[in-house]
């Protein structure tokens, strides 16, 4: 699995952070919203997407419901529990700690060796 | 937490895998849905929108896929996937299935019998308190080293001892006991009062022997084995406080021992009576010491300083202790020293047994592996990983071992039965830890271990054959590996040393099978059926004097004559076809005596004894009834008796006397009758003299033969009774027919047991041997398809081809074969103690068994000839 795990992993933050910002959203809504954040840099793919979702609904993280949407259309929507925002702090700081030690590495000139 | 929450979900979801499915269908139609919209508003033609919507959102199918992993175990339904798959497999392949559980079955169950019968005698601790710490004391006098103890010495031992915690006694003579149906002899041990506690039992109803209970002046107390107070008082509660007359003494019974109790140096004993005799005579020898040792003392140690005991004795009491010494043997020696070497062969013969089996469904599992190079190779080409279809084979391994263990452990409880009903009553009372044997927790887990371990050993035998670069060749050639040729070659040797052991093992079975038939067909020198045989114990101070005997005999016989179905009655000192014991010297008259010693059988018969055995006469005359003391003394001699005493003389007329008779206890033989097997039937007849029992009554003991027009076996409860009703006193045991007596003599136990022994193990070696060849010719075809095919289109016949392989195959066979019966000729020759009326090198033996394995071989190996010659030379090559 290799990169997956890393990209699951921070998809799951993104996933986490979206619906505590934007509250309830259908898996269509999650997937605009990170790609709209991200400036369109990420794409985020059924096969990505789904899996994750339901591993986070499976831990606890979330919680979902069947639902009717803007334009009318039955959708799932999804909600943050309460074990979710405080699982959104500790990864957040989790990813804070790792970017900074990643970035001290790729930061020109201060090669460690 | 958080993922053992999931996990649980995730196994639930097993169940609900269609709701799952549906929800999902419908949530990425939604999705699609509302992408299409926004496309569609920002302008795209329908068409485009919903083509941009697919293309950006990915496979939908291996999202499915994913999500469906996600939503429940992966592992789990593949596991079910790949059982279905295995079973599916199995059952479209019945001959291999089979053979492999058969062969598999086999294996497991031998090992794992002989493994519960290592365990119940070896493995299992002794049912005391820290077994290790007991030992036996024996009294050691010249002779050898385990003979009984005097009081007077016990008492030393006990007293001056430093080295163990508690000393006791025990001495396992039975009873007779004064029942309301007349005197039985009962088995019992007579102990000290610490002799439990020293074991560490308590009794599980009433109370143990009291300190001082075993003083001669104490009251008579006995504690029942739970066996005894089952089977003799029904279980009741009220037992204690109860009185039971043993040895013409009440004693009250204070005690029942607990069920798993058992002791076996006194086995079997109903009664546990507290010891009272503590007779001064140093010479009476009648105890067994039990001591337990104080903490750090080891055994050695403690041997040392009985002896230094025993010394000071000797020097104290020259008289009677000169040569006597104690010897020091753990308890559990005594108990299973015997059968140790025993028990670890038979364990390493099973597990041998066992090897060979899994070598032999390994190679049927690699021939099955190149039948499904294809498949295998297709599967992997359409994406099954290298993990996938490992785990299909594991799956089939352990699915094949399952099935196998299950089959075995079956058959395990089976064999345990009949191979415990081989051991006589009498040898199997002094092994009471193999009572209740049967697959037991130990033996299930150990028959699990073996088949986890033949199922990983069968998971990883097509992976050895099938690496990952091979398996991809698989579709494109016919890969024949530097590994193919190895395991040919290896698998030939293997099936060659396979068919030699069961060549050996069948000659081995067949000639104890044959010495079993011919002692079978030992001419007793008296007509066994019906013929019904009680024996008798009247009480001494009743009948000790000639006449008391001799009318007792009278009495005995008309009552036993006047029940229906007795067609005549009569009496002897000691039953045909026991151990030969009891003899006499003797001389004969007007012949110099040069101090020979004349050792002959010495049977005291009544007058119709050999006309109730219906023993042939040769010459002369029976005796009469009317042979009483008041008449000149005579005697019948046998066969044996003339031809060794009296060769080339007629001895009818003749005189004999005792080697110290009087000259008026001179007999006159008045006849000769043909040789009845007073001893073992694997024995020749030796000579042996009858005389009437009016003239010569026996000690004690006796025996009542009885020929019968009824089934003998009907008529033994009515012997008992009519006796009883006679005198109450007299005790009676053994009850038995004649038949029953030859059937059970030791003789017949040993042949008859060591030919199912080997008999059984040379089925087993037989089956795997010729599955073994089977395995490797099958695999030698599988390799050489390609080379057949183009044979046959070469135009080579289909002869040829049968010619070919079974050429192979009798290679094979005559290889194992010859080393076989080279081999078994030899262990014929070591084993030619267990033989009787066999020769070692018996031709009838090894022909049958040249010709049965021959045969079989041949037979298996038909099946992968047959094979070979219907490969089409067209299909054959293009496969490749």
């Amino acid at each position: 699995m290799g990169e997956n795990d890393v990209w699951q992993g921070t998809l799951a933050l993104m996933v986490l952070k979206t619906l505590g910002s934007m509250g309830p959203l259908h898996g269509y809504g999650i997937a605009r919203r990170i790609e709209q954040i991200s400036g369109d840099q990420l794409i985020v793919q059924y096969g990505t997407l789904y899996p994750a979702l339901l591993r986070l609904e499976q831990e606890g993280y979330i919680v979902s419901e069947w639902g009717v949407s803007d334009n009318n259309r039955r959708a799932r929507f999804y909600k943050l529990t309460r074990a979710g925002r405080k699982q959104i702090e500790k990864e957040s700081e989790r990813w804070e700690k790792a970017a900074a030690v990643l970035a001290r590495f790729v930061a020109p000139g201060e090669e460690p060796l | 937490m958080r993922k053992l929450r999931a996990w649980l979900i995730r196994l639930w979801g097993f169940s609900k895998r269609d709701l799952h499915d549906r929800e999902f269908d419908e949530e990425i139609e939604t999705h699609l849905q509302m992408h299409i919209e926004d496309n569609l508003r920002s302008g795209m033609t329908a068409e485009e929108a919903r083509r941009q919507a697919i293309l950006k959102l990915g496979g939908v199918e291996t999202t499915r896929q994913a999500y469906r992993e996600e939503s429940t175990l992966p592992y789990g339904e593949t596991l079910w996937q790949d059982l279905r798959y295995t079973i599916r497999q199995l059952l479209k392949n019945p001959g291999f299935a089979a053979t492999a559980i058969l062969v598999l079955t086999l294996g497991i169950g031998s090992t794992v019998t002989i493994f519960a019968f290592v365990d119940a005698a070896l493995i299992k601790p002794l049912p005391y308190r820290e077994p290790s710490r007991l030992v036996v004391i024996f009294g050691s006098i010249p002779l050898g080293p385990k003979f009984h103890l005097s009081f007077p010495d016990y008492y030393d031992f006990k007293k001056l001892n430093k080295v163990f915690s508690s000393f006791e006694v025990y001495d396992n003579n039975g009873f007779m006991i004064s029942t309301p149906t007349g005197a039985q002899l009962a088995s019992g041990a007579k102990v000290s009062a610490g002799f439990f506690r020293t074991l560490g039992v308590t009794p599980m109803m009433g109370r143990d022997f009291l300190p001082g209970e075993d003083t001669p002046s104490a009251p008579r107390t006995v504690i029942l084995s739970y066996e005894a107070w089952q089977r003799r008082y029904g279980g009741r509660a009220d037992v204690l406080g109860q009185t039971v007359t043993l040895g013409g003494a009440p004693n009250t019974i204070v005690g029942v021992l607990p069920k798993d109790f058992s002791f076996a140096p006194a086995a079997p004993a109903d009664f546990w009576a507290a010891e009272h005799d503590e007779s001064p005579c140093r010479g009476c020898h009648w105890l067994f010491g039990l001591g337990r040792l104080k903490d750090g003392v080891s055994i050695e140690s403690a041997a040392a300083d009985m002896t230094s005991i025993a010394l000071q004795l000797e020097k104290q009491y020259p008289d009677s202790n000169r040569g006597n010494g104690a010897a020091l043997f753990l308890l559990s020696d005594v108990i299973v020293g015997d059968i140790r070497p025993i028990m670890l062969v038979l364990l390493g013969g099973a597990g041998l047994l066992l090897v060979i089996a899994c070598v032999n469904v390994a190679s049927l599992l690699l021939v099955r592996t190149q039948s499904r190079k294809r498949e295998i190779a297709v599967r992997g080409a359409l994406g099954a990983s290298r993990g996938r279809l490992l785990r299909q084979f594991v799956t089939e391994g352990l699915v094949l071992a399952a099935i196998a263990s299950g089959f075995g452990l079956f058959a395990a409880d089976g064999a345990m039965q009949l191979l415990t009903r081989l051991i006589p009553e009498d040898a199997l009372a002094g092994m009471p830890y193999l009572q209740g044997l049967g697959v037991s927790w130990h033996v299930l887990i150990f028959g699990l271990a073996v088949s986890l371990f033949t199922g990983l050993l069968f998971s990883l035998t097509p992976t050895l054959s099938l690496s990952l670069a091979e398996m991809r060749a698989g579709l494109v050639e016919g890969g024949r590996s530097a590994a193919g040729t190895l395991w040919r070659r290896l698998g030939a040797r293997l099936v060659v040393v396979e068919l030699a052991t069961a060549v050996v093992l069948l000659v081995g079975a067949g000639l104890l099978a044959k010495s079993f038939y011919r002692l079978l067909q030992v001419d007793p020198g008296l007509q066994p059926d019906n013929l019904a045989a009680l024996l008798l114990s009247p009480a001494q101070e009743k009948y000790s004097k000639d006449p008391q005997k001799v009318a007792l005999e009278r009495e005995l016989l008309q009552r036993v004559c006047a029940l229906p179905g007795v067609a005549s009655a009569s009496i002897a000192n000691q039953l045909p076809v026991g151990d030969g014991d009891t003899t006499t010297t003797f001389r004969i008259v007007g012949r110099p005596s040069h101090g020979e010693h004349n050792e002959v059988a010495y049977r005291q018969v009544s007058a119709d004894y050999f006309h109730t055995l219906q023993v042939r006469l040769l010459e002369g005359r029976y005796f009469t009834s009317a042979e009483d003391a008041t008449k000149p003394p005579v005697v019948l001699i046998n066969r044996a008796l003339a031809r060794q005493y009296f060769p080339g003389e007629d001895p009818v007329g003749k005189r004999i006397n005792f080697s110290n008779g009087k000259p008026e206890e001179e007999m006159q033989i008045i006849g000769m009758i043909d040789d009845i097997r007073e001893g073992p039937l694997d024995v020749e007849a030796r000579a042996a003299m009858y005389v009437p029992f009016e003239q010569h009554t026996p000690w004690s003991e006796f025996s009542i033969v009885a020929r019968t027009s009824v089934d003998a076996e009907s008529l033994l409860p009515m012997l008992a009774a009519s006796i009883h009703q006679m005198d109450p006193g007299i005790a009676t045991y053994g009850a038995t027919t004649m038949n029953q007596r030859i059937h059970d003599s030791p003789a017949a136990y040993l042949h008859r047991a060591s030919a199912w022994l080997v008999g059984s193990f040379a089925a087993l070696a037989l089956v795997l041997s010729v599955v073994g060849l089977y395995g490797v010719i099958a695999y030698s075809v599988s390799q050489r398809t390609r080379e057949i095919g183009v044979r046959i289109a070469l135009g080579a016949q289909r002869s040829t081809v049968y010619r070919l392989i079974l050429k192979e195959a009798a290679w094979l066979i005559a290889f194992g074969i010859v080393a076989g019966l080279a081999g078994s000729v030899a262990a014929a020759t070591a084993m030619r103690k267990l033989l009787f009326g066999t020769e070692a090198w018996d031709a009838f033996t090894l022909v049958a068994v040249a010709g049965v394995l021959s045969t079989a071989a041949l037979a298996a190996s038909y099946l992968p000839a047959r094979r070979a010659a219907l490969v089409s030379p067209v299909e054959s090559l293009r496969a490749e």
